[in-house]
């Protein structure tokens, strides 16, 4: 069996791999970055909407290569039809860009390549691989079918909503029911809506989740939802919602599918512990998203680099247990715990609201003076009206 | 579990999704291994409807 030993196997070339690859690499580290798929960014399993600010956090210039659109704002509404738009000057910290992620992801693993990662294509892991002492020593994996055996002194588990490497080292990271969303996303043409808009629906269209139109110019848009899992039933999936929500709505009259694409977000707020001996999880494998809004990319990208800044400093010590990666745990902790909890309890209560309620939000935010669209600035005004939406955790608003 | 090729658009939402870690998403070929309990989670989230009891 072919066998290649490096000191750092990352598992997953999307944007938390690639970031946690390069960072590796950068500081030294033989690096080999695995990607099981034929091409790195696609499919697509994204709306592709993120905010700004972020960017510059953890080293990335924005680049017009794989930005598809600047958003001048959101739009967000209820089913009844009661919007709340934000104009220019109040364009949030949630929505900033809308991504060609093909091209982003591919811009992230090219970063990790020049740094020095070894990228491996058509590569998945199978499982890990145990020393005589029990201490994990690296990945099994299928490379175009053969397999072979990847050593290294730590692994990095980047294969994001699936989170299967982290499971097989024995860490847990199966979710309940509602923390769950169910996805899926049809890239349309022939659409008659806002260009430079994130548009976001919430109520009975998408229990638990929200229908999200996020345009890429020319008509053309990412529309997709999530449901919450536990709301998912027999006969009425996300497709169901979704093409309910299309049919009733005039502006898809001539709409037109160009692809469809389906994934799945966690909306919990993050692992537990999201390293043991030797493995580190980290985006969407360590369960790493904001609850609310579904967003993962800031998150995987900012625990890539912690996590490949991390392993650079445990490099020094040639010490990769658990106690000495727990400084990564300490960053994503210290940098997104708080916001992640306060959206999951966010998220818990706003599904149990009914279109009324919602509607009667979305009127209130319309008329209050928020200067700029986030997760945090809406809950404020929430908490002014309607105190026991966010009760429990209206210390951290 | 029955998959129905037709339908299903290999995301992987299944894998994650499963409390047995039963599910493999091989290219574009799902695969259930012995630890599947039938509980039914991945054929209720699925967001097709690509998933059944056999």
């Amino acid at each position: 069996m072919k066998t290649i030993k490096c000191d750092i196997v990352v598992v997953g070339a999307g944007p938390g791999g690639s970031m946690a690859a390069k960072f590796c690499a950068a500081g030294g580290l033989d690096t080999v970055l695995l990607e099981k798929k034929a091409e790195i960014g696609a499919p697509l399993r994204c709306a592709e909407g993120v905010s700004k600010k972020w960017l510059a956090e953890v080293g990335i210039e924005p680049d017009p290569v794989w930005i598809r659109g600047d958003m001048k704002g959101a739009i967000i509404k209820s089913p009844k039809g009661t919007a709340f738009q934000l104009d220019e000057s109040k364009a949030g910290s949630e929505v900033g860009y809308v991504l060609e992620r093909h091209l982003f992801d591919k811009a992230l693993a090219k970063d990790a390549a020049e740094a020095g990662a070894k990228i491996m294509m058509r590569t998945s892991a199978t499982g890990v691989i145990r020393g005589a002492d029990g201490k994990i020593i690296g990945v099994k994996a299928k490379q175009m079918g053969e397999e072979i055996e990847i050593l290294a002194k730590a692994v990095v588990a980047a294969d994001g909503y699936e989170s299967q490497v982290g499971r097989w080292a024995g860490i847990d990271t199966t979710l309940k029911l509602s923390d769950i969303d169910s996805c899926i996303q049809y890239r349309m043409c022939n659409l008659d809506v806002a260009p430079d808009f994130c548009e976001f629906v919430i109520g009975s269209v998408a229990p638990g989740g929200y229908v999200w139109i996020f345009p890429k110019g020319d008509g053309v848009a990412n529309v997709g939802i999530g449901v919450m899992g536990s709301l998912c039933k027999k006969g009425a999936d996300a497709k169901y919602y979704l093409d309910k929500f299309i049919a009733e709505d005039p502006r898809f009259a001539k709409a037109q599918c160009l692809e469809i694409m389906g994934g799945f977000v966690s909306t919990c707020p993050g692992l537990d512990c999201a390293v043991d001996d030797n493995i580190i999880l980290v985006g969407d494998a360590a369960r790493v998203i904001d609850p609310i809004t579904g967003g993962g990319i800031c998150h995987a990208c900012r625990t890539g680099m912690y996590a490949g800044k991390v392993l650079v400093e445990c490099a020094k010590k040639n010490d990769f247990s658990k106690e000495a990666l727990m400084p990564y745990e300490k960053m994503w902790r210290d940098r997104m715990e708080d916001k992640l909890f306060r959206n999951w309890m966010a998220k818990e209560r706003l599904a149990t609201l009914d279109d009324d309620v919602i509607d009667d939000l979305i009127g209130m935010i319309s008329g209050s003076d928020i200067k700029e669209v986030n997760v945090y600035n809406i809950l404020k005004v929430v908490k002014e009206k309607y105190p026991q939406v966010v009760e429990g955790f209206e210390d951290l608003i | 579990m029955k998959v129905d090729e037709n339908k299903c658009l290999h995301c992987g939402g299944c894998v994650g999704s499963c409390p047995k870690n039963a599910i493999f998403l091989n290219d574009f070929v799902l695969e259930f291994n012995d630890d599947c309990i039938r509980c039914g989670i991945c054929a209720r989230l699925c967001p097709v409807d690509a998933l059944s009891m056999e």
